[in-house]
């Protein structure tokens, strides 16, 4: 068994919280007592039924406005995969919220009305998900039932949206009719589309494989050095193991690395994970790996197996989505975190900003404000070891912190390095 | 396929222990907050994995109402001499004793409230900048919305909206002084998940986990532990049953659930039928819609 994360993205009135609500109820993962609470919240729907949108709505105010704020995450299983959604909001004042959830997601369910078909929600969410590399999208064309389940709406809606995708960098993606309010093709087959001979929302995400470079990268490994381990016991006299996650790639006993950014080579000596020693870890292990020499590794150094090109730069260039009310400022100091690494950059140069529902690019006005994404140049005052973002999803990208508040102001997908 | 797949149990551990070791790498005091629940337990599990042959970099933490479950107080004591690592008690008897909080009266008195100050006592003496937490975000839906480092103003308060945007696996703790910051390592496990982890790595839990005979009254329709902490009168009758508990907090506010699973498989065969919540026997958690999350806002973990 392994995990899908997947992320739900489409606004209040394309019916994601029921279709969220959905999936958890046809797959048993609603107990009584939740149904109960919900039913003591006295909201229902207009014909009576249980709004299952109660569900996913976890704070006071959220339930309040009956909107979704902020990223909720979700967590079902079937016996072949545990499930873990990231609710987002999917109004444009929420951009930020739906780049967290997308940041660690393997597949994107996009919400269509059927009636509506593609809007300019659409075309956000759709860029969004591209921008963050998530490897596999489903647009789901929803209330098929208002639509009398007519494929010729269903047709038109795919269509539109192949000719749209052309422009993006997303590979894989696919259609399925639904109707989340009646639970037509969420988690079984829907007798009311005869036409639609796919699977189910619920079997293509148990059955989508997650292989591609976005799902885990096992090319490039990389290792970021959390923690040194040093244990002061006399029989641990000469134990010197270096902590951390192997963000990707695959590292073995003996194969040569170098520790960057110094550059200095060794060999692996040993590897344990879980304190049981082994010949092999891979991504996303976390693991102690030994080195041959005894050299200077610290946190926030990288072991890179020599067998391709790693960045190790103080120039970098990226997407960049601001999440701060404040809007980004060329002349602060910011600090920039990629994996367990902090060092101060520069902001200087926004080359240009992007409108996220026509694509379009600005190149007059670069100012970036809450919840806008633009193409920015990054100067560290350390060293990165770097990745770009299209190859390795976890070592290219880092996130910028606010020095004055501490906060967690943007978030950046390195597109190049020198 | 690939043979380098990792189990979805594996790949919840290796999450936790990156959690935990970025702990250990950007605070200076942080702790283990250790309730003697399964949840916590399992954290200390992780713990030995992230750090051994090294010691743990925290103390850990209880907060003790000093209305327990003797058996989880007889547990912590072993397991903190078998680990060999420090462990700092804060008293709600303290609090109560210095003013600071009131004893709640009437019957359905608990101390389960009074925790929060005695929790934001204890960061506040030893200066904590961290601590590690057992909740995850299955349990109840204010939790589902928390950050895994989610940072608490200089009053322990959790401030919803101004939740900072947590990406990818990168954990941002940097804080002010006097604020601090909780952090959830198994945010992303079920009650299920942690069972199961239980059981494949045959970690050791209070027995009162599984099914035991004990003196039991009825409130509000839960099964009840019968004890000189419970304010009991004339209408609750004790009676002897066969239960067991499935979440641990203070003997006041946890109800038991009748149970033949005296047995870790026994038990995850349970859950897994079960038609109710885990914290569907917590009374701390049906008192409104929004209990736990005006519980956070005040310092709650």
């Amino acid at each position: 068994m392994d995990i899908l994360r997947f992320l739900t993205a489409g606004s209040v009135d394309d019916g994601k919280s029921t279709l969220i609500g959905r999936l958890l109820y046809d797959t048993d993962n609603i107990l009584e007592d939740q149904l109960e609470a919900i039913e003591r919240s006295n909201r229902k729907n207009d014909d009576g039924s249980i709004n299952l949108a109660v569900l996913t709505d976890g704070l006071k105010s959220e339930r309040e406005q009956g909107i979704t704020i902020d990223v909720a995450y979700k967590y079902f299983s079937t016996a072949k995969r545990k499930f873990i959604i990231a609710d987002t909001p999917g109004h444009i004042q929420y951009t930020r919220n739906m780049v967290t959830g997308a940041s660690t997601a393997n597949l994107a369910i996009i919400l269509v009305d059927a009636r509506k078909g593609l809007v300019e929600q659409t075309h956000r969410h759709s860029f969004i998900a591209s921008l963050l590399g998530i490897p596999h999208v489903v647009l789901a064309i929803n209330k098929m039932d208002l639509v009398d389940y007519d494929q010729a709406v269903f047709d038109k809606i795919a269509n539109d949206y192949r000719h749209f995708v052309e422009q993006l960098a997303i590979h894989q993606y696919t259609f399925i009719p639904v109707s989340a309010l009646k639970g037509d093709n969420i988690a079984s087959r829907s007798a009311e589309m005869p036409w639609y001979d796919g699977p189910s929302l619920l079997e293509f995400l148990e059955e989508v494989p997650l292989a591609s470079k976005g799902d885990v990268n096992l090319e490039n490994s990389r290792f970021p050095v959390q923690w040194v381990i040093r244990p002061h016991a006399e029989q641990y006299h000469d134990y010197r193991g270096y902590a951390g996650k192997i963000t990707s790639g695959i590292f073995r006993i003996g194969d040569k690395v170098t520790v960057e950014p110094s550059g200095i080579p060794s060999h692996i000596k040993a590897i344990e994970v879980g304190g049981q020693k082994t010949e092999v870890a891979f991504a996303p292990m976390a693991a102690v790996l030994h080195l041959e020499d005894e050299i200077d590794v610290g946190r926030g150094d990288t072991l890179v197996k020599s067998d391709g090109q790693v960045y190790v730069t103080q120039t970098l260039e990226g997407d960049i989505c601001w999440m701060d009310n404040r809007p980004l400022n060329p002349d602060l100091k910011y600090i920039i975190q990629h994996n367990s690494k902090q060092t101060l950059c520069y902001l200087r140069d926004v080359l240009y900003k992007v409108n996220v529902n026509s694509l379009e690019k600005n190149y007059t006005d670069t100012s970036l404000g809450l919840n806008d994404i633009g193409r920015v140049v990054i100067q560290t005052a350390e060293p990165l070891v770097v990745d770009l973002y299209e190859d390795n999803r976890s070592n290219g990208s880092a996130i910028i912190i606010d020095e004055r508040s501490n906060v967690t102001v943007g978030a950046v997908m390195i597109r190049s390095a020198e | 396929m690939s043979v380098y797949k990792l189990d979805y149990l594996d790949q919840l551990e290796a999450e936790a222990i990156h959690i935990l070791r970025e702990v250990a790498g950007q605070f200076e005091r942080p702790a283990l907050l250790f309730s003697g629940g399964k949840d916590s337990i399992t954290l200390v599990h992780l713990a030995e994995k992230a750090f051994r042959p090294g010691r743990f970099p925290f103390p850990l933490v209880h907060v003790d109402t000093g209305h327990n479950f003797p058996e989880t107080i007889q547990f912590r004591d072993e397991l903190i001499e078998r680990i060999g690592e420090r462990l700092i008690v804060g008293y709600v008897q303290d609090a109560i004793d210095a003013g600071k909080v009131e004893e709640q009266t009437g019957k359905n008195a608990s101390r389960n409230a009074l925790q929060t100050v005695t929790l934001l006592d204890v960061i506040a003496e030893h200066q904590f900048d961290a601590c590690i937490g057992g909740a995850r975000r299955d349990e109840e839906k204010a939790r589902a919305k928390e950050r895994i480092f989610s940072v608490r103003n200089e009053f322990g308060q959790w401030e919803p909206k101004r939740q900072r945007p947590e990406l990818w696996n990168i954990y941002n703790g940097r804080i002010r002084k006097g604020e601090n910051v909780r952090v959830f390592p198994i945010s992303n496990w079920t009650e299920q998940d942690v069972w199961n982890y239980i059981q494949r790595e045959q970690i050791a839990i209070p027995e009162i986990y599984f099914a035991h005979e004990r003196e039991c009254i009825v409130r509000g329709g839960k099964l009840m532990a019968a004890s000189p902490f419970l304010n009991m009168d004339a209408e609750d009758v004790p009676f002897r049953a066969k239960i067991r508990f499935r979440t641990i907090g203070d003997i006041t506010c946890t109800a038991a659930v009748a149970s033949d699973a005296d047995t870790l498989d026994a038990v995850i065969r349970e859950i897994g039928d079960s038609k109710i919540s885990e914290r569907g026997a917590r009374m701390d958690d049906l008192v409104s819609e929004s209990a736990m999350e005006e519980r956070k806002k005040n310092g709650y973990f």
